[in-house]
């Protein structure tokens, strides 16, 4: 069911991307290098554009923003407040419909997807990591990390196990039965990191995650995220903080809706 | 974990909150079981009452009399009456289809005679009988008549004859024992003397002869209306009169409380629903930012909207078992005071009609805050991102 549902969004958007079996050597050379295509392409943004309205202005978030990022990459991205950082990340996470342009992820043009596709696209895809933690304050860390599973059919001992495989994984095995309010900083967003690991996605999102933590603990986070990118997980995360520049594989820096530039390549005095 | 298993958590760690809910939904559904029950158990206490009562049909002669009376019918006076009810009269009575509804036949014979000098009322009746059918009627002191040479006297009649349990009274040269002394009812049965019909026929040398014959039928078997066509089939020169006014007008008192009950009931559901809804909008809008992050990890609309349904489902089916048992302890309590008689009336129905009511109210009224919780944008709940 779980892989029919991913299997079932590509489909409908890229039927031409299906591999067929029987093909000839051209065919296959054909279909690798459209498979490196998508890989070199995970998500494609182009043209992108959103407004909001603001106090009798409108306010334009993102002014037709291109951009690329590879399979596995781990990009960070850099600008200052109101540059469209965090409405890149929601267009991204296809929680917030662009103006105008599109992008796709994997293949799958996210905002032509059907009805609540984007939610089962959302489950099946991403896992998301707040700043703020968001854990559900009356679940334990188990449970927090099982929540994208519950409206997954999946026999309740599978989701039990994967869920203490992830927290195990961000080294929280022993807090499992804790309430978020029992937890450190760190480890709530470990739990968090957790529960954006869980449904095993391909892309993580995170969004300022190490913004509420002091530095010792922004290490540890930031090594978490390090060993995901190892495994080949692809990340995109927003920040604020330049400490934590080196663990990115790319960053680039927005200003004013638009791509400012991609370090190493910008100007010393580009804002952060 | 599935949906319930966040439902049920949220309910047991928010514990104030659902217990407000269900405390809203108890209350509700408690004062609904407690006043359906009230009310079935002042109606079954009424309709006994009423079969106690009896007598709600009088047989008689199709006379037209005046002079003295009693129950309706002239005694002693002149009668231009063609026919004379007779004790024979009383097996056609009781063959009528609907006998089973019958729950007492009395055969009384009245006439006036003179006793020391005084006009008194002499009843003669079947003592068991007329005092299974008149229960309001209490021996103060003494018994019932046992034979034909004894008898009761009513209040008045013993006053104004200085009667005392144990004298003797000689009617017509036949001497009766008192036995006992009616307490005074305040009704013409004051002014009787009781004693064995057949001794009465006697005395007043009319044998076999009835003055009138009271039926006590049962409510709810056959309506009383059929119940005096038979009877009036069956004794076609008899007068057959149904107690309509008195019947009529205790039911209708019992229907009143029951409307009253019911319009009760309806605002108190109505009550019930806004308490669920505002408490349940409450918490929608309470956890806006927590909706957000099950819509950002991919739950759907419809998944929100159940996860909302199903705590409110949990909540009201404990509120209506709570509530069903709340409200029977409340009818346990308020109805000795409100009718001293009456048994509780245990309905099985009520049960299930009580929690299906708190389930079905607590659905409706979380429907529109589960579809609005559905319908959050996820980007406005997650104000992170």
């Amino acid at each position: 069911m779980i892989t029919s549902v991913s299997d079932d969004l590509q489909t409908a958007t890229t039927p031409e991307d299906v591999a067929l079996p029987g093909v000839h050597l051209g065919d296959a050379l054909a279909l690798q290098a459209v498979t490196d295509q998508r890989a070199a392409r995970f998500i494609d943004v182009r043209g992108l554009e959103k407004t909001f309205s603001g106090d009798g202005a409108p306010v334009y978030a993102l002014r037709g923003l291109d951009l690329t990022v590879a399979e596995g990459s781990f990009l960070g991205v850099m600008g200052q407040s109101g540059s469209g950082k965090s409405t890149l990340l929601s267009i991204l996470g296809g929680l917030s419909h662009p103006d105008a342009g599109s992008i796709s992820v994997d293949g799958i043009d996210l905002y032509k997807l059907p009805g609540e596709r984007l939610a089962d696209f959302r489950r099946e895809y991403l896992g998301f990591v707040f700043q703020s933690f968001n854990l559900v304050p009356y679940l334990t860390a188990l449970e927090n990390v099982t929540l994208p599973l519950a409206v997954k059919k999946m026999p309740g001992a599978e989701k039990r196990r994967r869920a203490l495989d992830v927290l195990d994984h961000v080294g929280l095995a022993d807090r499992a039965g804790h309430l978020p309010g029992k937890l450190s900083g760190g480890e709530q967003e470990r739990v968090a990191i957790a529960r954006a690991l869980v449904n095993e996605p391909p892309l993580i999102l995170a969004d300022e995650p190490t913004g509420a933590l002091d530095s010792e603990t922004t290490v540890e986070i930031m090594d978490v995220f390090a060993g995901l990118h190892r495994e080949g997980i692809t990340i995109v995360m927003v920040t604020h903080n330049p400490e934590i520049q080196p663990y990115f594989d790319r960053t680039i820096v927005l200003r004013d809706g638009r791509l400012d530039c991609e370090l190493p390549a910008c100007a010393a005095e580009t804002p952060l | 974990m599935r949906l319930r298993t966040i439902a049920f958590s949220n309910l047991w760690r928010r514990k104030a909150r659902a217990a407000f809910l269900v405390a809203g939904i108890l209350i509700g559904v408690g004062t609904v079981v407690a006043l359906l029950s009230l009310t079935e158990s002042m109606t079954g206490q009424a309709k006994t009452t009423m079969q106690a009562f009896g007598a709600n049909i009088l047989v008689s002669p199709d006379s037209k009399d005046v002079g003295l009376s009693y129950g309706g019918m002239t005694i002693g006076g002149l009668s231009v009456s063609d026919h004379v009810l007779r004790e024979d009269d009383l097996a056609r009575l009781e063959s009528i289809p609907a006998r089973s509804v019958l729950s007492s036949v009395a055969p009384e014979l009245v006439g006036a005679v003179t006793v020391e000098g005084q006009r008194v009322l002499l009843m003669g009746a079947r003592p068991a009988a007329e005092f299974k059918l008149k229960s309001w009627w209490s021996v103060d002191a003494g018994r019932a008549p046992a034979n034909d040479h004894e008898l009761v006297a009513g209040a008045a009649a013993a006053k104004a004859l200085h009667l005392q349990m144990g004298d003797y009274v000689t009617i017509g040269g036949r001497r009766f024992t008192v036995t006992g002394l009616l307490r005074e009812t305040g009704a013409q049965d004051d002014q009787l003397l009781i004693a064995d019909l057949g001794a009465v026929q006697n005395v007043l040398k009319k044998p076999g002869q009835l003055t009138l014959i009271q039926v006590a039928a049962k409510y709810g078997a056959t309506p009383v209306d059929e119940v005096v066509r038979q009877l009036h089939a069956a004794l076609p020169q008899a007068k057959v009169t149904a107690m309509q006014e008195v019947v009529k007008s205790r039911l209708h008192a019992v229907d009143q409380f029951k409307g009253f009950s019911y319009a009760i009931v309806g605002v108190v559901v109505a009550i019930e629903a806004l308490v669920v809804f505002i408490t349940m909008m409450g918490s929608v809008n309470e956890r806006t930012h927590e909706i957000g992050v099950f819509r950002a990890i991919g739950f759907r609309r419809v998944h929100i909207t159940r996860l909302i349904l199903i705590e409110a489902a949990a909540a009201s089916l404990l509120a209506g078992v709570l509530g069903y048992v709340a409200g029977m302890a409340v009818t346990y309590v308020v109805l000795p005071a409100v009718a001293k008689e009456a048994q509780v009336a245990w309905m099985p129905l009520l049960a299930f009609a009580a929690i299906a009511l708190a389930v079905v109210t607590g659905g409706l009224a979380s429907l529109y805050p589960a579809l609005h919780a559905g319908k959050m944008d996820p980007t406005e709940a997650l104000r992170a991102l």
